[in-house]
């Protein structure tokens, strides 16, 4: 919005938002905190905000005691397997759908996302059987399978209004200049497509990396990532907040800052297109 | 430029992911389906034949059925009225000139981003704690008594969780359509002498009651099976026990598989009407 306004009104504004905003940041800034306190510290009453020794002692414990470093390696494989794969499948598909339309188009996209809103407890106990059958319960690869899975239809959406924004006739005057289909595909295609399929590929990894559903219920010991590493802290009770703080920070870490940078394709992802 | 050539290469190009998520979608279906229409308890004998209805009658007669259904109602509802009432002050705040916009805007969406059993337990332990949680802290700064809020307060205590995950949400959302509103309008509407409160009722609403059934309808659909936030935090005791964690208890807890997926088929069914609302928004957009 371009209207002038009084700097009263806009110091008002900046005052009111900052208290708001640290207020719904404030519980992850006290587990980033509580992560550098000692234990004692992180249950002192009053609480310390910010005058405590700072310590990295709970970091080196939680990756001591729990080798926090394999599941930090399953959640990578499992998040970053699954989102590559699923990019692999839904690019092709998408890009027939956003140049090549049918009639049919909007009925299968409308389809793929009805799958998505299948209740994953409905289908619990047929994966649970079928990967005991196979083998494959506490297995990554599963994992990966099965959130790619889950993810795709996302993915084709998405991947899908970002290819239909790219204009049909560049690819013409491009042809009509000369071009063979495999400059056409390297030079002009693929360098607008892919911010596009960058983003795609970011949210999806978030989304499969806080996935807490499938990854509870399938792993146990040699598949589990950092979801159900952290659940796994909810069963002892009392002093161990330091190091609960430090598990969390590490975990959620890696994904806030990546979320940051895919705040505008947050809304386009969920909203499958409806909201720009 | 669709050539018959070209139209079998694009059905080519579709035929992994549509086959794939056919797959995805009729193979477990089937399933669910055939299960809940058997007697089956893998540890208590396995398939013990045929009953029928039996598996939907018992799941709906059961104790359990109407308190959990209560549960998941007040749940969604909270939560929906939560963030979408807060997420749309958020977002007009948001929307007014400030200094750090970008940077407030972050501190709000971070919450998203926080995997569900980090939140939750982090809430559980570090806020929520009767003795150690700085809620406690601050109740006996009052003079007052603190409060087990998993305990005593456990259905609050669960909605504000999930509402503090999903506000981000709501509010990301509905600033993109508040700043999609043409600003003359507003300008138009303060030179005619519209308050505040009359251009917010009259001009900002409506504008935004396309996005605000979209987010109803994306939130209902995810916080139906909300599962992490209840499975590390009260596990399902003290009346927290959602239609979703029911039948998770029943299939995977109890080994009730024939109950647990006739439980199953009711989760899909009440998922599809909400999905049904949403696809038409979403289908409709499309022609457009």
């Amino acid at each position: 919005m371009a209207r002038a306004v009084t700097t009263q009104r806009k110091t008002l504004n900046t005052i009111l938002a900052w208290a708001v905003g640290l207020l719904i940041f404030f519980p992850i800034l006290w587990t980033i905190l509580t992560s550098f306190k000692t234990e004692a510290q992180a249950i002192a009453s009053p609480p310390i905000f910010l005058n405590f020794d700072w310590t990295l002692e709970n970091y080196a414990v939680v990756q001591e005691r729990s080798d926090y470093m394999r599941f930090l390696w399953n959640s990578l494989i499992i998040a970053g397997g699954s989102t590559v794969l699923g990019i692999i499948i839904a690019v092709p598909a998408a890009w027939s759908m956003a140049f090549v339309p049918s009639k049919r188009t909007k009925d299968i996209l409308l389809w793929m996302l009805s799958t998505k809103m299948l209740p994953a407890v409905g289908v619990l106990y047929p994966i649970y059987l079928i990967c005991i059958e196979l083998g494959v319960l506490d297995n990554r690869a599963a994992l990966v399978v099965i959130l790619m899975l889950i993810n795709l239809p996302i993915i084709v959406w998405m991947l899908y209004t970002y290819f239909r924004e790219i204009p049909g006739e560049i690819l013409e005057a491009a042809r009509m200049d000369g071009a063979t289909l495999k400059e056409e595909l390297l030079y002009i295609l693929t360098p607008m497509a892919v911010p596009g399929i960058a983003s795609t590929l970011l949210l999806n990894f978030i989304l499969a990396w806080n996935e807490a559903f499938w990854t509870l219920n399938l792993t146990a010991v040699d598949a589990a990532p950092l979801t159900a590493f952290i659940a796994s802290y909810s069963s002892p009770e009392g002093l161990f907040f330091a190091k609960l703080s430090a598990a969390s920070t590490m975990a959620i870490a890696p994904i806030l800052i990546l979320g940051w940078f895919s705040q505008k394709q947050l809304v386009r992802g969920l909203t499958f297109g409806a909201v720009k | 430029m669709a050539t018959q050539h070209s139209r079998s290469a694009a059905r080519i190009m579709m035929a992994p992911a549509v086959v794939l998520l056919l797959g995805w979608m009729l193979v477990p279906l089937t399933m669910t389906l055939y299960f809940s229409f058997k007697r089956y308890l893998p540890l208590r004998g396995g398939d013990l034949g045929w009953t029928g209805f039996d598996n939907y009658v018992r799941f709906v007669s059961s104790s359990a059925f109407w308190p959990a259904v209560q549960t998941t109602l007040l749940i969604v509802g909270g939560v929906l009225v939560i963030t979408i009432a807060l997420g749309i002050l958020l977002a007009i705040l948001l929307d007014q000139p400030m200094w750090g916009q970008g940077i407030v805007r972050i501190l709000v969406i971070a919450p998203f981003f926080v995997m569900p059993t980090v939140s939750a337990l982090v809430w559980k332990n570090m806020f929520m704690d009767p003795v150690n949680g700085l809620f406690a802290h601050l109740w006996r700064f009052f003079g007052a008594e603190p409060i087990s809020w998993l305990s005593e307060a456990s259905l609050p205590s669960i909605v504000m969780i999930v509402s503090w995950q999903w506000l981000p949400f709501a509010t990301l959302i509905l600033l993109t359509a508040i700043q999609s509103l043409d600003s003359e309008q507003l300008e138009a509407a303060e030179m005619d002498g519209a308050s505040p409160l009359n251009r917010f009722w009259f001009i900002i609403l409506p504008h935004l009651s396309r996005a605000v059934t979209i987010v109803l309808l994306i939130q209902t659909i995810f916080l139906l099976s909300i599962f992490a936030e209840i499975f590390v935090t009260t596990g399902g005791a003290f009346g927290t026990r959602t239609l979703t964690y029911l039948i998770y208890q029943r299939v995977l807890e109890s080994q009730n598989v024939g109950l647990g997926s006739a439980g199953g088929v009711y989760a899909i069914i009440l998922a599809n009407i909400v999905a049904i609302f949403l696809m038409r928004i979403v289908g409709k957009n499309l022609d457009a």
